[in-house]
């Protein structure tokens, strides 16, 4: 043992130990981004704990790539869960057009597992346990999928810090995100999340093949009256098909009493 | 032949519409608690094939469509009442003229207890093919075979909200007679159905109250229901009159207990339905179950496909209402495009285990600007076996065209 040891030159135990050094340094650098990443986000989802529940009504303007329009106008209400383990639940109700009218969507979201959903179709007064394995694909023909503007619920992802950036008038942490649940429709994602109010600025969607499928950018970030800051315009640019979709909000409310009875399948008939 | 349009159901139907008019004018301040939406439109129903008896119309059935809806929602959202008549004004068959009065009901709504009050529609179940117990509307068998259109029940109904679940009962006045097409209407049995001297087995007939209850709740990725019925049973049995001229509809009473049940998982739905009737002949049971697979954004468009097959099953002996679906396979995709004009296309085929007779449907609907909406449908029997139920409907495919403006 000894004579191999002597027979080695001192590079080698140089070499060894710089590169020891080196991975040491990385891998603490690694997990330190990782935090980072994961402390931007979770100061983010943080600025919106205790909202309690909102009610808001929206327009969604879909645009083709020709540049035609057609608008829907739906109401969100929406009522926070507390418990960690699930996600936040939801209601959607159409209101134009008016074929569809009274259409109402009622998801129950959860972090790894698909969200439970109900679909209620009125012509028939049918209610539709459905599912929500396809949280990416295209929500009633828009750019939008369902989970792109619901509730973003802080452990669905991984994150990785990725530096600063300016974004407008304000700086913006950059952080990658890349989701933890099955049947994600995105490799990755990347959010711009600004250093001032921690709010989501921007998001980059990368699709299975990692190329860039959309950005979605939101604007016209107002504050209500606990500090709750609320986005009133939400675009999506489809960049490989040249599509687009606007979310146009009116003001939220806040304080509805809304409770979990207001969230069950049996109220769904009645929303309209 | 019974004609549809009585003149006190017109006469009741105007005084309600001149009613609500008024009282629509007269709180225009209070404009945003009333909403006045539905759809007006027409349908072209077309049969390739000669009529199999005398009497039955050929060529084109036109048919006028009138579905307004009107609503009141009182400042504090507990209050609902909704007015929406169906009404169907047809060219060439009175029988399938039809001015229902489907919902004129006042629900109120509190924290955990909710009631409903006047006619009403109600839908239970889960399957696609048949809808096993759906049974507290009355169908509308005049518009079409596929027991889709139903017509309103006047009811109160008393419902509970808990953490273990929903429980919802039912007291159901006003028994509706089924609807059937008249003499000169296809898609019928062999005789018309004479609706004028239908036949009960209770003595308060049309008056007798019917009971329902149905319990309903969730389990993860469950959703279950239970249900029992007890009264007159929606379903007629249908027999030779003594000149052999018409069917003569009669209403037993029964006792059904239903049970629906789905599994959600991933891109599978898999679906049951079953009942247990008395008091049609022996006790029997049916059920329909199966699943429904889908194909999300079929290769890299924002296309989904879903994929269905449903086994249906009727034990019911020959003193119990004729059915089609006593052992039969129901295979069918779903193509819904996800587009701005919410194009979507069904298709199914219904095809009975022992004698090989098959009914093919289609259905597509599209949007059309913002307002209307056209929807194609078209039904076709082949290979019609001479002892299936299926046989009066053979030559009777058909093709329709429907566009409604909606607002």
């Amino acid at each position: 043992m000894n004579t191999l040891l002597h027979n080695l030159p001192k590079e080698i135990f140089v070499a060894i130990a710089f590169i020891a050094l080196v991975l040491v340094n990385v891998s603490d650098a690694l997990s330190t981004t990782n935090d980072q990443g994961y402390e931007i986000a979770a100061r983010a989802d943080r600025s919106d704990r205790g909202f309690g529940d909102s009610t808001v009504e929206l327009q969604m303007i879909l645009r083709n790539a020709a540049g035609q329009e057609a608008t829907r106008t739906l109401w969100l209400n929406t009522l926070e869960i507390v418990d960690e383990h699930v996600g936040d639940k939801s209601m959607i109700v159409f209101d134009t057009p008016a074929d569809i009218e009274g259409t109402a969507l009622l998801s129950h979201a959860k972090i790894l597992d698909p969200d439970d959903q109900w679909l209620y179709l009125p012509a028939l007064k049918r209610v539709k346990r459905i599912s929500s394995v396809n949280k990416s694909g295209p929500f009633v023909g828009s750019e939008f999928a369902f989970e792109d503007f619901t509730a973003l619920e802080l452990n669905k992802y991984d994150y990785q810090y990725l530096g600063e950036e300016t974004c407008g008038d304000l700086v913006c942490d950059v952080i990658e995100r890349v989701p933890r649940y099955e049947h994600s429709g995105y490799t990755r994602q990347v959010s711009w999340v600004d250093q001032d109010v921690y709010q989501v600025r921007q998001v980059e969607f990368y699709d299975r093949r990692n190329a860039l499928l959309k950005t979605l950018n939101l604007e016209d970030y107002r504050a209500y009256d606990d500090g709750y800051w609320r986005a009133h315009r939400l675009a999506m640019v489809n960049h490989r098909t040249g599509k687009s979709t606007d979310l146009v909000y009116q003001d939220y409310v806040f304080g509805n009493g809304l409770t979990d009875r207001d969230f069950v399948k049996g109220v769904l008939k009645r929303q309209r | 032949m019974q004609a549809k349009i009585k003149k006190l159901e017109t006469d009741i139907l105007f005084t309600v519409f001149v009613l609500f008019g008024l009282t629509v004018s007269a709180s225009l301040q209070a404009a945003e608690n009333w909403n006045i939406s539905g759809s007006v439109g027409g349908e072209s129903r077309v049969f390739p094939n000669s009529p199999q008896y005398p009497a039955q119309l050929s060529g084109v059935q036109n048919t006028l469509l009138l579905n307004p809806e009107l609503r009141y929602r009182s400042p504090n959202g507990r209050n609902l009442v909704r007015f929406a008549p169906n009404v169907r004004i047809d060219s060439r068959d009175s029988d399938r003229s039809l001015v229902d009065i489907t919902e004129l009901v006042w629900t109120w709504a509190g924290s955990s207890w909710e009631t409903a009050t006047g006619i009403n529609k109600v839908f239970w179940g889960v399957t696609e093919s048949r809808h096993l117990v759906d049974i507290i509307n009355q169908t509308d068998a005049a518009e079409d075979i596929d027991s889709e259109e139903k017509l309103g029940q006047a009811m109160f109904n008393l419902t509970t909200q808990q953490e273990w679940g929903r429980v919802s009962a039912f007291m159901l006045a006003g028994f509706r007679e089924r609807a059937f097409p008249g003499r000169e209407g296809r898609l019928r049995t062999p005789l018309p159905v004479d609706t004028d001297h239908a036949e009960y087995e209770s003595g308060a007939e049309e008056n007798h109250v019917d009971v329902a209850l149905r319990y309903s709740h969730y389990l993860g990725d469950w959703d279950i229901g239970g249900s029992v019925f007890r009264g007159t049973g929606r379903e007629p049995r249908l027999q030779v009159n003594d000149t052999g001229t018409v069917l003569i509809p009669i209403y037993d009473q029964i006792t059904q207990l239903g049970a629906d049940l789905q599994y959600t998982r991933e891109a599978w739905l898999w679906k049951f339905e079953g009942i247990a009737r008395t008091g049609q002949g022996d006790t029997f049971a049916a059920t329909v179950a199966g699943f429904e697979y889908t194909l999300y954004q079929l290769q890299q468009t924002s296309m989904d496909l879903g994929l269905l097959v449903e086994y249906l099953y009727d034990g019911r002996t020959d003193a119990a209402p004729v059915t089609i679906y006593d052992n039969d396979v129901f295979t069918g995709a779903r193509l819904a495009l996800n587009d701005i004009q919410n194009t979507s296309m069904l298709m199914g085929v219904v095809v009975d285990l022992k004698d090989q007779s098959t009914v093919f449907s289609i259905e597509a609907e599209r949007r059309i600007g913002n307002s209307w909406k056209v929807e194609l449908e078209s039904r076709w029997f082949i290979n019609v076996a001479t002892k299936n139920p299926l046989q009066s409907l053979k030559d009777d495919d058909y093709l329709t065209l429907r566009v409604r403006r909606h607002f």
